[in-house]
């Protein structure tokens, strides 16, 4: 089946299974590879993108159902809201750079994304707004204290 | 982890659902935000042949009152939890159940879930039919033969079986509302996102039927804990009416608790529940 989707601005039009997932869809058909694949059963997030702006897990959303939206990853976010320069990091990025909010990486897309949609519909949380707004999000490294210290950094930043 | 092959319909009206659901009978399946059927399909524990995709019937996601009397709140069957979560009329008007569907999986989750593919999963770990049971609430369903109305109380017939038939969609949820009354959401898991290992919604309402209780993860069905009701209503104590609690349930024993340990939660977090509506 035809599909188009808009990924990071740019429309993208395949031909694919009804059965394809769209994180497979992103990272196999358009090789977008920043999305990774942790656990395929819909509780890690590492599989997090925005789908219309809001945070989903891009293993449990078959391409088809994207069909006509827009969809943001990692990729897209760089250049997206900083100064406008391409390539200049996202100030959640930013806030995982600087607060340290990753250790081996592996979840560090799947929490921006979930960070960015976090802070969007809830742009001054408290920490506890943040540990339960990255609920659906999993980390076996960092214990999360730098993952939330990071996020509410970007919320300060995002505020100024 | 990959679903089974299938083809893939898309409905751009509860007709035409209702039509294709007709042509392929049992072999089709209604795919609305999927955050119930692609787990399983990804699980292979479902292989419909036919996905019916009606998550893009826009007029079906909405929360209204109904125009003739305001007590009565219309949610469409495609709202999505986290509008659930956020609509200020139902958190004026039913807090309970905005609270229950903030409390759904995580954000990922409520951002694609909807409330009536959550009610026609009919999984009794779910949160939302624990609610919709303890608000009296009803499932308006339409099929071929046209509309019906089901109450709650006998929507949900067995593990994942409801009394949806095969050709019918669900469209509407009917809520009373209950501002002002008391009422509580108490969820135990142990790790955060996990379905509830016993789950309890109550509400004080004290018009027809009395309070109302229900029960998540107490048998193969989302029930009511009715011995709890009863007591309520002939005026016995919080702790009397808590200590009834897992009458006429029939609890799992998996790798979160047994049985035993069930129908101890259900006493304690009716009781806690109970104390917290009532405060």
């Amino acid at each position: 089946m035809e599909i188009t989707l808009s990924v990071n601005g740019v429309e993208r039009t395949s031909d694919v299974e009804p059965r394809r997932l769209l994180v497979h869809h992103l990272r196999d058909d358009l090789g977008l590879t920043g999305t990774n694949v942790g656990c395929d059963t819909s509780s890690c997030g590492a599989c997090t993108v925005l789908l219309d702006g809001e945070s989903v897990k891009s293993c449990t959303i078959l391409a088809v159902q994207a069909d006509g939206h827009e969809v943001t990853t990692i990729e897209g976010l760089a250049g997206a809201a900083g100064n406008g320069e391409t390539g200049a990091l996202h100030p959640v990025q930013e806030a995982f750079h600087a607060q340290h909010g990753l250790q081996c990486g592996f979840c560090t897309p799947g929490m921006v994304m979930a960070a960015v949609s976090l802070l969007d519909e809830n742009p001054h949380p408290t920490e506890e707004d943040v540990r339960l707004g990255l609920e659906g999000n999993l980390c076996r490294c960092t214990g999360y204290q730098n993952i939330v210290r990071a996020v509410l950094a970007a919320a300060g930043e995002v505020r100024a | 982890m990959i679903p089974a092959p299938f083809d893939y319909q898309r409905a751009s009206s509860v007709d035409e659902a209702i039509e294709l659901l007709r042509q392929h009978g049992e072999d089709a399946k209604l795919l609305a935000g999927g955050h119930s059927l692609l787990p399983l399909m990804k699980l292979r524990l479902a292989q419909p042949s036919v996905l019916v995709d009606i998550g893009r019937i826009a007029d079906l996601s909405y929360v209204s009152e109904t125009p003739a009397d305001g007590r009565v709140l219309r949610i469409g069957a495609l709202t999505r939890h986290h509008d659930l979560a956020t609509s200020e009329l139902v958190r004026e008007q039913v807090p309970l159940l905005a609270h229950v569907a903030s409390r759904i999986g995580d954000p990922q989750v409520r951002h694609r879930g909807t409330i009536g593919g959550s009610v026609v999963h009919g999984d009794p770990a779910s949160d939302l039919p624990a609610a919709l049971l303890a608000l009296r609430a009803t499932l308006v369903v339409r099929g071929p033969a046209g509309e019906r109305s089901i109450p709650a109380d006998e929507f949900f017939t067995g593990f994942l079986e409801t009394a949806i038939a095969p050709d019918e969609v669900l469209t509407e949820i009917r809520v009373p509302a209950v501002p002002g009354v008391g009422w509580a959401f108490e969820k135990f898991n142990r790790r955060a996102q996990d379905w509830a290992i016993v789950g309890v919604a109550a509400v004080m309402t004290d018009g027809a039927g009395g309070p109302g209780v229900g029960l998540v993860n107490m048998g193969p069905q989302p029930m009511r804990a009715a011995g709890v009701e009863e007591a309520l209503r002939a005026g016995a104590s919080l702790g009397e009416a808590a200590a009834r609690a897992d009458e006429g349930t029939d609890p799992p024993t998996d790798l979160n608790g047994s049985a035993e340990y069930r129908r101890h939660l259900a006493r304690v977090l009716v009781r806690r529940a109970l104390e917290t509506a009532s405060g």
